[in-house]
């Protein structure tokens, strides 16, 4: 069975397509993995044994009755659980969701059901989604499967974790602020952030409204693209959603290449702070770029440096009223009703128990970011300067085609590191905020392991919006020039769980 | 809390100067929510029309309602404002459980409709021009019902229910630059605008406006200010105000209140003021120690509504006679005083008459039915004159009948009766009833004008009193019958024509 755990998605649903492997015998597979690895790892919170073994099952019978099977049929996903699922528990890595059980499907939710994709769980995740380690979970956190003390990435820890651990091949994550990239990054995965609005954000819990995003992620750049096709498209129900056709980026992951391309230096992505082992890694990508007959050009972004800074005040704001709902009222946590006491009160104490610290801090931060006489210096000041990265974008995509930068501008630090110090832990999204500003896409696949800790640095493509075929045809060129380089997908690098 | 002693009405115009706002809410017709596709529709089960978006659960996302924007541009385009090329929604955060999302999904500083005005004519004929600030989309939040305490209200409750199924109707909040200048007559511009405006709501077909439903809800915002300052007074703010009477009284009751305060050298506070229909009295509701900071930001979850300038274009094409323009061509075309037209509007009768007098009717005739025996008879039942079992055709038929001689007034009545009483047709309930001896009263009735005609000396003598003469007259008609008539029937037609009592 180990063979099986360690195929790609792209190679299962070709098996489950000829009838070499049953979806069962796939998920099955993947459940017993999960069983023997994951009480290491953490990387579930809800495993759905009897549902993903009945999706199993359906996706057999379809096959004997000669129906035709979706693109990714029989493949097994870890999703993160910051999707609703109808009728299995959704907690956004939060308590005050604990045992909630969300009466309707998000929108990528029902497009895996709709590809015959095998959803075996939901993954952890920092609380609502707000972290770069998954240490803000309120269920503890998650291993890195390189080295189980150090963070897995966040706030999408679970499903990087997932797939480095071989728990599952495919795997579904959300990036506000580098939320798939990071974790990618540093667990040696694959994971995109496609262009604002190109997945549908219906029941997909806001974090940041204007910021988040779905996206796929994955051991290969291939098994990105077919996951991206899947859960990509307009959606009516989500107001944001792009209506126009996606970009075919299963035919650019087919046929990666640079040659003639331009490639962009993001020269502010570099300096204090930055890993050695990382910073050469990314000079080595950049070099093989050239080699792969791409065109480098030092870009200079001078907006860049204010991203974080705008980041911190936007995430925040949108976060402090979409997370408002979260009264007792309706659903989830209800704590200190014992009849003596207010709606109010008892609203403020579930707020008190059941939010963890990082959210408490950004909602206090947002709430005093919109306030009345300081809106304009702070909320109005971040939109401007998001303007002006946008700007530094256009300029820079009118010179090239991508940009490249390192994802994060370290490897996985220990858990626990930085958990007192939110400044060092936001840091660690330094590189991928840009992007979430601008609504961007953009990658990041791994490009080698840093000499000093033998820890997965990851290597960052990111493409003008509309465009995420671009990240998919670099993407696969530098993976098929590493992977033969390494003589083997860097993932079997990391130690046996 | 103090009870303070009133100024009379003229002593407070005697020293002050009212100012006032006016906010209009209303709920608009749209069958289904502003951000989702759940039902508007009244009276259903608590929470049976609800979805994750109108219930703010995790996840989901809202949808602007096409229909909603539509009917926003028409109010604006009607109200004579500014149609924004480019404008958002923002989100007004505030707690409170009947809010599902705890933000009300509105408009800030990019209303969709602005700088406007509605002229409406007071009582006696003078036209007053109410300026509009803005017309915004916005949401309706849920009800709460408290239970438990003594008057239905949070105080005192055990505890309370919600009921989500408004959370999410559309509503178009519709406000007033300040309204200086109306002196002693704001309480009546209050009035008359708020009428003018429901007039306008239900013409355009956006909505009921139905304010004892609550489809229209107003707010009335006062404050006065010595005769010659410039600067406004503090303003009282008070809520809910949801008939044109209370609307009228509130704004009185404010005015001496506030006088009396002001007089007696106190301040006013600014607080939100709960309206009594019993007394037409205000009581102090919220103090408003300072502005309540909603942290309004641009709704990230949607678009900018951008409403081409060909759709707009398009719109006001549509827009049907307004309803002050449209008045004053009937009252014309009907002949009838700024005073009797008047009563027709408050009878809720404009529309009736209208349809009766396109249905073939003269213009006296369906005015009189509708403002006098279907008038008496709503009136009775506590009904709206619209709501009465009898239609502008079915009353046109029976102008027609009494036209053409077949009824006389009294029979007339008896018809409109039976059609009331769900008998059926006009001419249903005639056959039916055995109205029908008045077609061969009919002929009777010439019978007896020839006879009237050729006799008239002994017509006038009867004219003068001599109730007897009538006898040469009922010989005649009898002749002239054959003897065919009944006698006593016709001395009562000669006596009724003549108009003389038996």
């Amino acid at each position: 069975m180990t063979d099986l755990i360690r195929l790609t998605a792209a190679e299962i649903a070709a098996k489950v397509a000829s009838g070499e492997l049953t979806a069962v015998e796939v998920t099955e597979a993947h459940l017993a993995r999960i069983e023997a690895v994951d009480e290491k790892v953490h990387a579930f919170l809800h495993v759905d044994r009897e549902g993903a073994l009945a999706q199993a099952r359906a996706v057999d019978e379809k096959r004997a009755r000669g129906e035709e099977l979706g693109p990714l049929a029989g493949v097994p996903l870890a999703l993160k659980d910051i999707f609703t699922t109808k009728g299995i528990p959704t907690t956004v890595g939060s308590k005050i969701l604990e045992g909630w059980i969300p009466p309707y499907d998000a929108t990528v939710t029902q497009r895996l059901r709709d590809a015959d994709v095998i959803v075996l769980g939901k993954t952890n995740m920092d609380e609502f989604a707000m972290g770069s380690s998954t240490e803000n979970s309120a269920y503890g956190p998650t291993g890195n499967p390189w080295d189980l003390t150090r963070i897995p990435g966040g706030s999408g820890g679970g499903s990087s974790a997932s797939l480095a651990s071989f728990q599952a091949p495919l795997a579904i994550g959300t990036d506000t602020g580098g939320s798939i990239r990071q974790p990618a990054a540093v667990t040696g995965t694959v994971g995109v952030k496609p262009t604002y609005g190109a997945v549908s954000r219906y029941g997909m819990v806001a974090f940041s409204s204007s910021l988040d995003q779905g996206g796929p992620c994955a051991r290969t750049v291939l098994d990105a693209a077919l996951l991206h096709e899947v859960i990509a498209g307009h959606d009516p129900l989500d107001s944001t959603s792009i209506d126009a056709p996606v970009p075919a980026v299963v035919e650019a992951a087919r046929n990666g290449s640079v040659r003639g391309m331009r490639v962009g230096v993001v020269k502010e992505f570099a300096g204090e702070g930055y890993q050695a082992g990382v910073m050469q890694r990314f000079e080595e990508s950049v070099e093989l770029l050239r080699e792969l007959g791409a065109e480098i050009v030092e870009i200079s972004c001078p907006s860049f440096d204010k991203a974080l800074a705008a980041y911190y005040l936007i995430a925040p704001s949108e976060c402090s009223s979409n997370l408002a709902r979260f009264d007792a009222m309706r659903y989830g946590l209800r704590a200190g009703d014992d009849g003596s006491k207010s709606a109010e009160e008892v609203t403020a104490l579930t707020r008190a128990e059941g939010f963890g610290a990082e959210v408490k801090r950004r909602i206090m931060l947002g709430t005093y970011a919109l306030s009345s006489g300081y809106y304009d210096a702070y909320y109005g000041s971040a939109q401007k300067v998001r303007t002006l990265i946008t700007r530094d974008f256009e300029k820079a995509f009118e010179q090239v085609d991508v940009l490249v930068s390192p994802t994060t501008p370290t490897t996985a630090f220990p858990i626990g590191e930085r958990a007192d110090d939110p400044m060092a832990m936001y840091l660690a999204d330094l590189c991928t905020i840009p992007a979430n500003l601008a609504g961007n896409a953009a990658m990041s696949l791994p490009c080698g392991l840093a000499p000093e800790d033998g820890l997965p640095v990851g290597l960052q493509i990111i493409a003008p919006a509309m465009a995420d075929e671009r990240l998919y045809r670099v993407g696969a060129a530098v993976e098929a020039a590493l992977t033969e380089r390494w003589g083997h997908p860097l993932l079997e690098e990391a130690p046996s769980l | 809390m103090t009870v303070t002693e009133l100024v009379s009405y003229e002593d407070a115009l005697a020293t002050y100067e009212p100012v006032m706002g006016l906010e209009v809410h209303v709920e608009l017709g749209t069958k289904t929510k502003m951000f989702c596709g759940c039902s508007t529709s009244l009276g259903a089960d608590a929470n049976s029309q609800t979805c994750p978006t109108c219930l703010g659960l995790p996840g989901s996302l809202p949808v602007v309602n096409a229909t909603g924007v539509e009917s926003a541009i028409k109010i604006g385009l009607a109200l004579n404002c500014e149609i924004a090329e480019w404008c958002r929604f923002a989100r007004k955060n505030y707690f409170y459980p009947d809010m599902p999302k705890n933000f009300q999904t509105s408009q800030y500083d990019e209303p969709i409709a602005f700088n406007g005005y509605l002229d409406v004519q007071l009582e006696d004929g003078e036209i007053f021009r109410v300026e509009i600030e803005r017309a915004h989309m916005e949401e309706d939040t849920g009800k709460s019902t408290h239970v438990g305490g003594a008057t239905g209200r949070i105080h005192g409750a055990s505890h309370s229910l919600l009921d989500y199924n408004r959370a999410g109707i559309p509503l178009i909040e519709i406000v007033t630059k300040p309204i200086v200048g109306a002196g002693e007559k704001a309480p009546e511009v209050a009035r008359a605008y708020v009428a003018e405006l429901r007039e306008l709501i239900k013409a355009l077909g956006v909505s009921e406006a139905r304010m004892e439903m609550g489809q229209m809800r107003c707010d009335v915002n006062l404050s006065l200010r010595p005769h010659g300052a410039d600067k406004f007074g503090t303003r009282s703010e008070t809520k809910n105000v949801n008939s044109l009477r209370s609307v009228e009284r509130a704004a009185r009751f404010e005015i001496q209140r506030h006088a009396a305060v002001l007089g007696d050298g106190g301040t006013i506070i600014q607080e939100t003021r709960h309206f009594h229909e019993e007394d037409g009295s205000t009581t102090s509701g919220r103090v408003k120690e300072e502005a309540e900071d909603y942290r309004y930001f641009p709704e990230p979850d949607l678009v900018p509504v951008a409403p081409s300038r060909e759709w707009v274009e398009e719109l006001r094409g549509t827009l049907p006679e307004l309803p002050r323009v449209r008045r004053t061509r009937l009252r014309e075309e009907w002949g009838i005083s700024q005073h009797e037209m008047q009563s027709v509007l408050n009878a809720g009768a404009i529309d009736l008459i209208t349809a009766t007098i396109d249905a073939g009717a003269d213009a006296g005739a369906a005015r009189k039915w509708w403002m006098g025996e279907l008038a008496r008879r709503a009136n009775e039942e506590g009904a709206e004159l619209a709501a009465l079992p009898i239609t502008p055709v079915q009353v046109a038929r029976v102008c027609a009948l009494v036209d053409e001689g077949s009824l006389n007034d009294k029979l007339a009545r008896q018809t409109i009766e039976g059609v009331l009483a769900g008998e059926g047709d006009p001419d249903q309930v005639v056959a039916d009833r055995g109205l029908k001896v008045v077609s061969d009263e009919g002929a009777l009735g010439a019978a007896v004008d020839e006879a009237i005609a050729g006799n008239a000396a002994i017509a006038d003598k009867i004219r003068g009193g001599k109730v007897a003469a009538a006898g040469a007259l009922v010989g005649a008609v009898m002749k002239a019958t054959r003897g065919q008539a009944d006698a006593a029937r016709v001395r009562e037609l000669i006596l009724e024509k003549l108009g003389v009592e038996g």
